[in-house]
C-alpha cells in the first residue's frame, strides 16, 4: 500500500512540474521562427503599414499559412520571396529589391555621402584661399576671440 | 448667451485673426524695406492680437468638447459623452481641422514670445521676424477657414459623438502632437529670423545669436515628441516594437536630424560667423520640412497609419502653400546669400570642420530617410510601377551613415577653433578608444552572444560616453563649468545613451509566444510569469478581458502584471493592453492573444533589456537642451552692448 | 559661384512636381503582376452543386471575366447591380468565384439580388485567390481566348469602369 501511494505521489509531482510550463503556441518554433523572419520582411496588403508577421488581418493569417506550407515543403527564401512577388508584385516586399528602378534608392545615400564629402572639401580648400581677403577687422576679430576665451 | 453662439464666436475669431495677420504679415516687412517706421511698429501688436484670438478660439473649440456640444461637427466626429473628461481634451487635436487649429495656436503663441522677448533687437529685425511669422499664419488660417473649418456645424444637432479611435485614448497621444507640433511651429521661428537676415541684406553673426536659444528650444520640444510617440507605440501597440520607419515618422525625424545640424551650424555661426550661407539654409530646410510633413499627412499621397482622413483639396493647398512659402524663401536665399560675408579663418583640422563634417553626416542621413520615404510615389508618379520602401531598407541606410557621425560626436569638442592638431586629439582621446575596445568586446560576452553590429555600437557609445567623461574632468581642473558646456555633455552623452538601448534591445531581447492555462509559467530572460488567472473587468468605456500575471525571479515575487483584452463600446476591433514592469535594466513585456480552447490563452512575452534607455537618452538630450538654451539667455542680457553695435 | 545658390530651388521644384503628380495616385493600390500571364489553374468546386468542378481550363477559347466576391463584402453588395448589367448584356461569360465565404450565405445573396454569373466557383480557403493576387474583394479579371490575363479591376465595378475599360477591352479581345 505505501508503495502504491509513493508511486502516485511521485507521479503527482512529476506531472506537476512539467504541466506547468507553458508550451510554445507554435507548433514548431523553429519554422516559426522562419516564418517570422521572412514575413516580417514583407507589407500586409490589407492593414499596410504592419509586416505580414505583425497583422492580424485575415489576408495576412492566409498567406502566413502560404509561407509555413512553402517552408515544410522545403523552398529556400528566395523562392517564398519570388512566390509572393508573382502574385503581389514589389509592393510586398518590405526591402526593396535591387533591380534597374531601384538603383537610384540603394546608391543615393551613398552618392549623396560621397557629393557632401567632396562639396566640404572643396570649400574648405576655396575657403582657405579666400579668407585673407576677409572683411572681418582687427577689433571683429578680437572680440570674437575675447567670447571664445569665455566660452571654454 | 446662447449656447449655440459660442462656436460661431470661434468661428469668427479665426476671420479676425486671419485679418489681423495679413496685416502683420504685409505692413511691417514693406515697413521694414521702405524705412516707414508707422508700419514697423504694427508688428508687435498685431502679434499679440493675433495670439489673443487664437487662444480665444482655440479654447472655445476645447471647450465645446468639454461640455460635448454635439452641434459642431467635429466634436461630433471625434468624441462622444462616454469619454472621459482628459481623452475629450486630447480629442481636440485628435482629429486634421482640430490639429490644425493646434498649429496655428502655437505658431501665434511663438510669434508672441518672439515679441514680449526681443526688447532689446534692433526694431527692423523684429519687424522683418513678427512679419514673416504673420505671412505664414496668414497662409495656414486661409487654408483652416477655405478647407478645414473646425467649426463647422452639425444642425440638428447629433444626440451623441461616434467617439475617438480607442488607440488614441491614451496619456502618451494627447500629450505627443502638442510636444510634436511645439517642435516644428517652433523651427518658423529660426526660419523667420533666416529670412529676415536675407531679407536685410545684412547676413552677420547677430542673427545666429538671437535665432539659437530659439531653435535649440523647438528642437527641445521636437526631440520629446519624437520620444514620447515612439515610447507611446511601444506600450500601446502590443508587439514591442518602437520604430517604424512610417512615413510619418519619418516626416519628424527629418526636422530633427536638419534641425540638430542647424542647432550646431548656429553655434558656430554666432562664435566664428562662419557657415552663414549653410546655416540660413538649414533654418530654411528644416521649416520646409516641417511643412512637407504636415503635407504627408494630410494629403494622402502616402499610406501610413498616422494620416488624417483625406481629401484632395486639402491635398492640393497644401502643396501651394509649401510651394510658396519654401519656393520663396529659397528663391530669396539664392538672390542674398552670395552677398554674404565670409567668417573667421580656419584651417582644414579644427573644430569648425569636425562640425561641419558632422552637418553633412545629418544632413545625408535626413537626405536618405527622404529618398526612401518619397521613392515609391517617384515611381509610381513615374509609371514604373509600385515599390515598396519599409525598415529593412532604412535600417541598412542609415546605421552605416550615422556611423562616423557618431564617431565625430566624441572628437568634435576636442579639438580647437582655429586649428587643432592631429597628434593633440589622439594624445587626449587614446583613453577613451581603449575604454570604447574593452566595452565593446566585454559587453557581447557578458550578455551571451557577440556580432559586429552589436560590438560596434558599444564601441561608439563607450566612445562618446569616456570622451565625455574625460572632457568633464578637464574642465573641473579649470572651473565652473558653462550652462552651455554641460548641455553639450548631456547631449552628446544622451546619445550614447540612446545606442546602448537600441543596441541591447536589438540584439539580446527574448520574445516567446505561448499557450498558457491558468497556473502555467513561461520564461523568458532568466525571469518567470505564472499565470494566475483571467477575470472580466470594466471601464469607463469598455470591456476588459484581464489576465493576471505573477512575476518572479529566482523564487522571488516582484510584480503583478495585469494586460487586458479590451472591447470599447465604439469599436468591434478588441484592443490589446500590455503589462509592462518597467525597470533600469529591463522590461518585462507581457500581452494577452487569443482566448484557446482548454481554458487557455495565448501569451506573448518579452524580455527587452535596457529599452528604456532609448527614451531615457532622449530626455537627457532635451535636458542637455534645456541648459544649452538657459546659457543663452543669460549671455544674451550681459552681451546686450555688443549686439548694438552690430 | 553664384550658380550653386540657385540648386536648393530646383531641387525643390522637382521635389513639388512629383509631389504634385503624386496627389492624383492611390497609393494604397496595389497593381497586379499577372496582367499578360497565363490565368493561374485551378480545380474547385461549384457554389451550387459541389458535385460539379471549374477549372479556367473549361473557358478556353473564349473571352471571359472572372469576378471575385464574397457576401460579407459590403462593396461587393454595392457592385452587384453593375454585375447584373454585365450579364444581361451578354458580352462575355461572367464566372463568379465565391471567396472564403459560406456557401448558403453566398447562395442566399445570389437569389436576393440576382444571379450575373453563368456559373460560380467555390474557394473556401481562400487559396485561389492568393494564387490570383487577390488582396480584397471585389476584385474583376479580365481574360483573353488563351487564358492569358488582360485586365484586372480593383475594388468595385462602375459604370465609368465598365464602359471605357472592360467593354473595350472585351471587343478588342474579341477580334482575335
Amino acid at each position: 500500500m505505501k508503495r502504491i501511494l509513493t508511486i502516485c505521489l511521485f507521479l503527482c509531482f512529476s506531472h506537476a512540474s512539467w504541466a506547468n510550463e507553458a508550451t510554445p503556441l507554435a507548433e514548431d518554433p523553429a519554422l516559426e521562427q522562419r516564418l517570422i523572419s521572412i514575413s516580417e520582411e514583407m507589407r500586409c496588403l490589407v492593414c499596410q503599414n504592419e509586416s505580414l508577421s505583425g497583422s492580424r488581418s485575415e489576408l495576412a493569417q492566409d498567406l502566413r499559412r502560404e509561407i509555413r506550407d512553402l517552408i515544410r515543403q522545403g523552398k529556400t527564401d528566395a523562392e517564398i520571396r519570388t512566390f509572393m512577388v508573382d502574385r503581389y508584385g514589389d509592393f510586398i516586399l518590405y526591402r526593396p529589391p535591387v533591380k534597374p528602378i531601384t538603383w537610384l534608392l540603394w546608391i543615393g545615400p551613398f552618392i549623396l555621402m560621397v557629393a557632401g564629402i567632396a562639396a566640404l572639401l572643396m570649400y574648405l580648400r576655396r575657403r582657405s584661399g579666400q579668407v585673407h581677403n576677409a572683411t572681418l577687422t582687427e577689433d571683429e576679430n578680437k572680440r570674437i576671440d575675447a567670447l571664445l576665451r569665455e566660452d571654454k | 448667451m446662447d449656447q449655440a453662439m459660442i462656436p460661431e464666436i470661434g468661428h469668427f475669431a479665426l476671420i479676425l485673426a486671419l485679418c489681423v495677420s495679413i496685416v502683420q504679415g504685409v505692413l511691417p516687412l514693406i515697413g521694414a524695406q521702405q524705412g516707414r517706421r508707422e508700419w514697423l511698429v504694427l508688428a508687435r501688436p498685431a502679434t499679440q492680437i493675433s495670439f489673443f484670438l487664437l487662444t480665444l478660439s482655440f479654447g472655445i473649440l476645447a471647450w465645446c468638447f468639454y461640455v460635448n456640444d454635439f452641434s459642431v461637427l467635429y466634436v461630433a466626429e471625434h468624441s462622444n459623452a462616454q469619454l472621459p473628461t482628459v481623452y475629450r481634451i486630447g480629442a481636440v487635436w485628435g482629429g486634421h481641422e482640430g490639429s490644425l487649429l493646434l498649429w496655428i495656436f502655437l505658431l501665434t503663441g511663438w510669434a508672441f514670445a518672439v515679441a514680449q522677448l526681443s526688447k532689446t533687437l534692433d526694431e527692423f529685425m523684429v519687424a522683418r521676424v513678427l512679419g514673416v511669422l504673420g505671412l505664414v499664419a496668414t497662409g495656414l488660417l486661409l487654408f483652416v477657414l477655405a478647407t478645414s473649418n473646425p467649426f463647422e456645424r452639425l444642425l440638428p444637432a447629433a444626440q451623441d459623438g461616434r467617439s475617438l479611435n480607442p488607440l488614441l485614448q491614451d496619456p502618451g497621444l494627447v500629450f505627443h502632437p502638442p510636444m510634436l507640433y511645439m517642435g516644428y511651429v517652433g523651427f518658423s521661428v529660426a526660419f523667420a529670423f533666416a529670412i529676415a537676415s536675407l531679407l536685410s541684406g545684412k547676413l552677420d553673426a547677430a542673427w545666429a545669436r538671437w535665432s539659437r536659444p530659439w531653435t535649440i528650444t523647438a528642437w527641445i520640444f521636437l526631440t520629446l515628441g519624437i520620444a514620447l510617440g515612439s515610447w507611446w507605440a511601444y506600450y500601446e501597440l502590443g508587439w514591442g516594437g518602437w520604430w517604424f520607419w512610417d512615413p510619418v515618422e519619418n516626416a519628424s525625424f527629418m526636422p530633427w536630424l536638419i534641425g540638430t545640424a542647424l542647432i550646431h551650424s548656429l553655434a558656430v555661426t554666432e562664435k566664428r560667423g562662419g557657415f552663414k550661407n549653410w546655416t540660413v539654409l538649414l533654418a530654411i530646410i528644416a521649416f520646409s520640412m516641417s511643412l512637407l510633413g504636415t503635407f504627408l499627412v494630410r494629403s494622402g499621397v502616402l499610406t501610413s497609419v498616422h494620416a488624417f482622413a483625406t481629401d484632395p483639396r486639402r491635398g492640393i493647398f497644401i502643396l501651394i502653400l509649401l510651394s510658396l512659402v519654401v519656393g520663396s524663401s529659397l528663391f530669396l536665399y539664392a538672390l542674398r546669400a552670395p552677398k554674404s560675408t565670409l567668417g573667421g579663418a580656419f584651417s582644414l583640422m579644427s573644430r569648425e570642420t569636425l562640425m561641419l563634417m558632422g552637418n553633412v553626416f545629418l544632413v545625408v542621413a535626413a537626405g536618405s530617410v527622404l529618398l526612401g520615404t518619397l521613392y515609391p510615389l517617384l515611381i509610381d508618379a513615374l509609371n514604373l510601377g509600385k515599390i515598396s520602401v519599409g525598415p529593412p531598407y532604412f535600417n541598412a541606410v542609415f546605421v552605416p551613415i550615422m556611423i562616423p557621425a557618431l564617431f565625430l560626436l566624441a572628437v568634435g569638442p576636442w579639438a580647437n577653433w582655429k586649428s587643432t592638431s592631429i597628434t593633440v586629439l589622439l594624445k587626449r582621446l587614446w583613453v577613451a578608444a581603449l575604454v570604447a575596445f574593452i566595452a565593446a568586446i566585454l559587453i557581447p560576452r557578458i550578455m551571451g552572444e557577440f556580432t559586429i553590429l552589436t560590438a560596434l555600437g558599444f564601441l561608439l557609445a563607450f566612445w562618446i560616453i569616456a570622451s565625455g567623461i574625460l572632457q568633464i574632468i578637464k574642465q573641473f581642473k579649470v572651473g565652473k563649468p558653462t550652462r552651455s558646456f554641460i548641455g553639450m555633455q548631456l547631449g552628446h552623452i544622451g546619445i550614447a545613451v540612446f545606442v546602448i538601448g537600441v543596441t541591447m534591445v536589438g540584439a539580446y531581447q527574448e520574445e516567446k509566444d505561448v499557450r498558457m492555462a491558468p497556473g502555467d509559467t513561461a520564461m523568458v530572460g532568466g525571469y518567470q510569469l505564472q499565470l494566475l488567472g483571467v477575470k472580466p473587468a470594466q471601464g469607463p468605456n469598455y470591456q476588459a478581458t484581464r489576465g493576471v500575471f505573477e512575476l518572479s525571479r529566482n523564487g522571488k515575487v516582484q510584480e503583478i502584471l495585469s494586460p487586458e483584452k479590451r472591447n470599447y463600446d465604439s469599436s468591434t476591433m478588441p484592443m490589446t493592453e500590455a503589462a509592462i514592469d518597467a525597470g533600469l535594466t529591463r522590461d518585462i513585456y507581457v500581452s494577452l492573444g487569443e482566448p484557446l480552447e482548454g481554458n487557455a490563452w495565448a501569451v506573448r512575452v518579452y524580455y527587452k533589456p535596457f529599452v528604456d534607455w532609448i527614451w531615457g537618452g532622449c530626455l537627457l538630450m532635451a535636458l542637455g537642451g534645456l541648459f544649452a538654451v538657459m546659457d543663452k539667455r543669460y549671455r544674451l542680457r550681459t552681451k546686450k552692448s555688443l549686439l548694438r553695435k552690430d | 559661384m553664384k550658380a550653386k545658390f540657385i540648386i536648393p530651388l530646383l531641387l525643390f521644384i522637382v521635389l513639388v512636381a512629383f509631389l504634385a503628380v503624386g496627389l492624383n495616385r492611390d497609393p494604397r493600390e496595389v497593381p497586379s503582376p499577372l496582367i499578360n500571364k497565363a490565368a493561374p489553374a485551378f480545380n474547385v468546386p461549384q457554389l451550387a452543386d459541389p458535385k460539379k468542378s471549374f477549372s479556367p481550363e473549361d473557358m478556353k477559347g473564349q473571352v471571359w471575366i472572372l469576378n471575385v466576391f464574397a457576401s460579407w463584402c459590403v462593396a461587393c453588395r454595392e457592385e452587384h447591380p453593375m454585375l447584373v448589367e454585365m450579364s444581361k448584356s451578354q458580352v462575355a461569360p461572367l464566372i463568379g468565384l465565391d471567396y472564403k465565404d459560406k456557401r448558403a450565405d453566398a447562395m442566399e445573396m445570389l437569389a436576393r439580388q440576382g444571379n450575373p454569373y453563368n456559373l460560380s466557383a467555390f474557394d473556401s480557403d481562400g487559396r485561389v485567390g492568393i494564387n490570383y493576387g487577390v488582396y480584397g474583394v471585389p476584385e474583376t479579371y479580365v481574360i483573353d481566348k488563351a487564358g492569358i490575363i488582360r485586365f484586372k479591376q480593383i475594388g468595385p465595378i462602375t459604370k465609368e469602369v465598365l464602359e471605357k475599360s472592360i467593354y473595350p477591352i472585351i471587343s478588342e479581345l474579341k477580334k482575335d
